[in-house]
């Protein structure tokens, strides 16, 4: 199924990303895709607590996204579900956060999956997983000129 | 809109689904263009099973047909698998550009907390 994963490395020790990622004042600092504000951010950092984050991204468009912790493991691991609150991608993903204590600090890996997932329960054809995968792959190797041609 | 654009990636992920239309379209994306026989050649199934791979691809609007006497000739519309792995770059853009910030955040805040320390 559809996936994404980023390797990071930060100079800052586990506990302190952790807390980056968790609490309401570190979210505020750094979710979203571009430099727009976050206008909302609620943690209830526990399995089973809640959180909600709005943003606003620069064109002026607000989104939001929220879901349940499924895992806290303080300062190693946290998963999450994943929910768009105004139905932009239909359905739950997963999404998860890895640290690891390095010398330099803590190297994060964040992975979101289950993408696309309301899709693969729609679809009933079989081989549906890893599609997507493929066509990432497949799709890389194309001279740039047929990937960002627009239809003929 | 966006139902439509719902439908359009639906449409396109199940055709991707099968590993014979992937193969035509890697085909098409290599050589550009080729005749409904020249695609059938490699494989081991009959012309009729590749005429219908070509329809769920041209419903999905990945391949377009255009007959010039006897020969049909078949080419790549790279406009749903755009749009396809654009969605996909849109949580790609989302998480790298978040994760920047909060590298450099939690960077501040170890500084921040040394200083305390000393």
């Amino acid at each position: 199924m559809t996936s994404l994963t980023l390797v990071r490395r930060i100079k800052a020790r586990p506990s302190i990303v952790f807390d980056a990622l968790t609490t309401p004042e570190g979210i505020a600092c750094w979710w979203g895709p571009d430099d727009g504000p976050v206008l909302l951010a609620e943690t209830d950092v526990r399995a089973g607590g809640r959180f909600k984050v709005r943003f606003r991204m620069l064109d002026g468009s607000e989104h939001e996204s929220g879901g349940e912790y499924l895992e806290v493991v303080k300062p190693r691991r946290l998963a999450m579900s994943w929910r768009w609150a105004d139905g932009e991608d239909p359905g739950e993903s997963l999404l998860e956060f890895d640290l690891r204590a390095i010398p330099e600090g803590t190297e994060l890996t964040l992975t979101h999956s289950r993408l696309h997932s309301e899709e693969t329960r729609r679809s009933h054809e079989e081989g549906w997983n890893g599609a997507l995968d493929k066509l990432e792959r497949h799709f890389l190797t194309v001279p740039a000129e047929i990937r960002d041609s627009e239809a003929p | 809109m966006v139902k439509y654009q719902e439908e359009r990636l639906n449409r396109t992920f199940a055709a991707l689904v099968d590993p014979t239309r992937r193969s035509i379209l890697a085909r098409l994306e290599r050589d550009g263009e080729a005749s409904v026989s020249e695609l059938a050649r490699p494989f081991a199934i009959k012309l009729p099973a590749v005429m219908k791979h070509l329809d769920v691809l041209d419903d999905a609007e990945l391949i377009t047909r255009s007959k010039m006497g006897r020969t049909v000739t078949v080419r790549l519309n790279p406009g749903p698998m755009k749009a396809a792995m654009d969605w996909l770059r849109r949580y790609e853009r989302f998480w790298s550009k978040s994760l920047d910030r909060l590298a450099a955040y939690a960077e501040h805040k170890e500084v921040e907390s040394r200083r305390r320390d000393r």
